[in-house]
């Protein structure tokens, strides 16, 4: 069968080798724990503990702040120290609560958990939204909001996101690798929600390892299939992996639901189990510390809350000087300035490069040659795009078609003018959706 | 630790592929055609090249230095249309045709409209029509010491007999880069491996033009005249290496499908029915002033709005 792909796309340097084959280790807080009370989309979470108070591993410190939003759950036991605007991994300030690690790791009784099968779909959407599950691969979306579609009976493929297309990053595959049993899972929960859909498992044929594992896993699984994708970036966007399994395409003014889709990534789909089959919070996630920077490359597993230091001191430190350090994968994460940010649900990497492509290389005039028209997954002309954006053109950058866009980046990498088409496609992207909320 | 680490907006990677690259690889496509040329119609061609390569650099230079701008030279593309000019220059032109080609070129054409990226036609060629009309004589003069008469597509025209393996060599007489389809081919086929080009533009120039000719050349299906119509003339110099020009094709995919249709069809208009028996420079610098409109008709439908196909 050929392999189930998308259109436009580009191929990176993959930079994998240097964390693929390192097993996932665990690493245990020195410092405070640091929780922003906004961690995913929607409504901030509500502190539900005051300063001094002492808090154990597993306690929810925060609750949910409306129905688009998610609790958050200590990840060490201790005291809390303050309540107060922190940096993130954007550069914001966000409130957040400071909790000081005892170093006990004194834990709270789960709650017991029912057997999957005698679950009603409210209960399990319960402890899924109780779990502070979000999407962990970036987006943050509360996952019970993404389970709860208008009419569940239409959804037919449940797709969980194995593509793992950022350069760089392995911790989904080492997941797959250590863990796939909690995957599969996690899958038969969702599969529960939805009882007229299949469940698929959506990996890029550069993980063959994975999906024999996948496959032998779910053999005698009628309502689950794997499918191999071929590897591409941005093979793992939302709507590129939608149409790479099903056909199905859908823009930005629909949900993936509107294509009787649901898709999750694979940590997403992990925390899921956890939550239900074992009805512990999201406390951990899995983050590749990696880049020509780091002395040893690897994988953590990280308790939500701790800082970026020492990841890197896990890491065995810096063997040459960074110049860039990047929060997710190279193509869609977020440059910092300073280590000094707590690990959030959504960082799935802490990248350090020795160079940095972007002031290194000085942006040229357009030579008009098509290859971010090539490149762009959405089939937008960027070049046009960031035209309009950079002379503030809104109606034309919106009758092109410019909200379409995913901001994935593969225009600015193929640019041979070094353009930061990208930036500008974003920017004016953000002005337009800030002037429709009003 | 404590300095400040660099921060900007994703991607953080780059590819390696710059303009220079792109515009260094057509010069090193263009060699095998140059080449050709001089070994072809002998040394004079190697000093018309060298005087339109100097020019063209020198223009963009001075003029930059002048206004006080950054130097551009360094990206190459000022000696590609130094090169592409010369080739299309007969040899036997005075070297400072090539000279006044060059700064109408780079100065005109280019510069004036904001250098590399905005011109809106084709340098060189805007230069060789330029040349044309102003000094046709000695632009329409291919007597050289190793032809003489008229070449092969003139001949074609006035009815007479050409030989196609010469003109397929480029054994002929013509404009220093034009006459070998071999040599062009040799380049073409090194851009397409390299990725610069495709053959969108040249192929549904190539095909539309053939068809043009089946229908109103009045030899109808016709291969000996078909072929000698494909290797004469600045056809495959033109589809393959500037009517492909970046900056003055569509952008758009099936706008470069169309561009191609279109140039294939005012080449055939103007070689069949025009009195000149050569017409793609002005078929393709005619097509380059449609390239907005062709832009705007066929700008791709985005994902999930009836353009999955790919």
């Amino acid at each position: 069968m050929a392999k189930l792909t998308f259109h436009g796309g580009i191929h990176t340097y993959d930079g994998k080798d240097l964390s693929k084959d390192k097993p996932i280790r665990s690493v245990l807080p020195k410092g405070d724990l640091v929780y922003p009370l906004s961690q995913h989309i929607g409504a901030p979470a509500k502190p539900i503990v005051e300063k001094g108070d002492r808090v154990l591993t597993g306690q929810k410190i925060a609750e949910a702040g409306g129905f688009v939003s998610a609790p958050i759950y200590a990840t060490v036991s201790g005291t809390v120290k303050a309540i107060e605007p922190r940096r993130v991994v954007t550069g914001d300030s966000v409130m957040s609560i400071i909790v000081e690690n005892d170093g006990l790791y004194e834990e709270v009784e789960y709650p017991k958990v029912k057997p999957l099968a005698e679950m009603t779909r409210e209960e399990i959407l319960e402890r899924i939204r109780e779990a502070g599950v979000v999407g962990m691969g970036g987006a943050g979306f509360p996952t019970h909001v993404k389970l709860s579609p208008k009419e569940p009976d239409k959804i037919d493929y449940v797709i969980v996101n194995c593509a793992e297309c950022e350069p760089y990053l392995t911790s989904d595959y080492r997941r797959m690798i250590e863990e796939p049993e909690k995957l599969v899972g996690g899958l038969k929960v969702s599969l529960q929600l939805f009882e007229n859909a299949r469940g698929i498992l959506a990996v890029e044929d550069n993980k063959s390892d994975c999906i024999e594992i996948l496959k032998k896993l779910t053999k005698e699984e009628p309502r689950i299939s794997v499918k191999t994708l071929r590897t591409k970036y941005p093979q793992g966007a939302e709507r590129q992996i939608i149409y790479a399994v099903t056909g199905r395409a859908i823009n930005s003014s629909m949900l993936p639901a509107d294509a009787g889709c649901v898709v999750n990534n694979v940590d997403t789909v992990v925390a899921i189990y956890h939550a239900v089959c074992e009805g512990r919070p999201l406390m951990h996630r899995i983050v590749t510390v990696t880049g020509d920077a780091v002395a040893d490359p690897c994988n953590i597993m990280v308790r939500i809350g701790t800082n970026y230091h020492e990841l890197i001191d896990e890491a065995g430190g810096f063997k040459k000087e960074p110049v860039k350090i990047v929060s997710g994968g190279p193509m869609m994460g977020f440059g910092i300035f300073d280590l000094d940010v707590p690990t959030t649900k959504t960082a799935s990497a802490l990248l350090c490069l020795t160079q940095d492509d972007v002031s290194r290389m000085e942006p040229g005039p357009c030579i008009n040659c098509g290859r971010c028209v090539e490149a762009c997954p959405s089939r937008l002309v960027p070049s046009m795009l960031a035209d309009y954006a950079e002379r503030y053109d809104e109606e034309a950058f919106v009758s092109h078609e410019g909200m379409e866009c995913v901001e994935c980046g593969c225009c600015s990498y193929v640019c041979p003018a070094k353009r930061s088409l990208t930036q500008s496609i974003k920017s004016m992207r953000k002005i337009q959706l800030a002037k429709r909320k009003k | 630790m404590s300095d400040l680490m660099k921060v900007s907006s994703n991607p953080h990677i780059r590819s390696k592929t710059e303009t220079s690259g792109i515009m260094l690889s057509v010069v090193i496509a263009l060699l095998p055609a140059a080449g050709f040329g001089i070994y072809n119609f002998g040394i004079g061609a190697l000093v018309t090249i060298a005087v339109t390569v100097a020019f063209a650099v020198l223009t963009e230079y001075l003029f930059e230095k002048l206004c006080k701008k950054k130097v551009t030279i360094g990206d190459y593309s000022a000696v590609v249309t130094g090169l592409l000019l010369a080739l299309n220059l007969p040899v036997s032109a005075p070297w400072w045709i090539g000279a006044v080609g060059s700064v109408f070129a780079i100065l005109v054409v280019k510069m004036l409209f904001g250098g590399l990226g905005q011109n809106f036609m084709n340098p060189a060629l805007g230069a060789r029509c330029f040349l044309l009309i102003s000094f046709t004589s000695i632009m329409t003069d291919f007597d050289c010491d190793a032809y003489t008469g008229a070449t092969p597509l003139a001949s074609l025209k006035s009815g007479a007999d050409v030989n196609i393996l010469d003109m397929v060599i480029g054994r002929t007489a013509g404009t220093i880069g034009e006459t070998s389809m071999i040599a062009i081919v040799i380049g073409a086929c090194f851009l397409i491996l390299m990725g610069v080009i495709d053959l969108r533009i040249p192929g549904s120039y190539i095909v539309s033009f053939v068809i043009f000719l089946c229908l109103f050349g009045g030899h109808g299906l016709d291969w000996a005249y078909i072929s000698a119509h494909l290797a004469g003339g600045g056809l495959m110099l033109g589809a393959f290496f500037m009517a492909t020009d970046y900056v003055t094709r569509p952008v758009t995919k099936n706008g470069q499908i169309l561009f191609g249709i279109l140039l294939g069809i005012l080449t055939g208009i103007f070689r069949l029915f025009g009195p000149s028996a050569e017409g793609v420079s002005y078929a393709i610098i005619l097509g380059n002033l449609l390239v907005p409109l062709i832009e705007k008709i066929t700008l791709p439908k985005a994902f999930g709005k009836g353009g999955e196909k790919a």
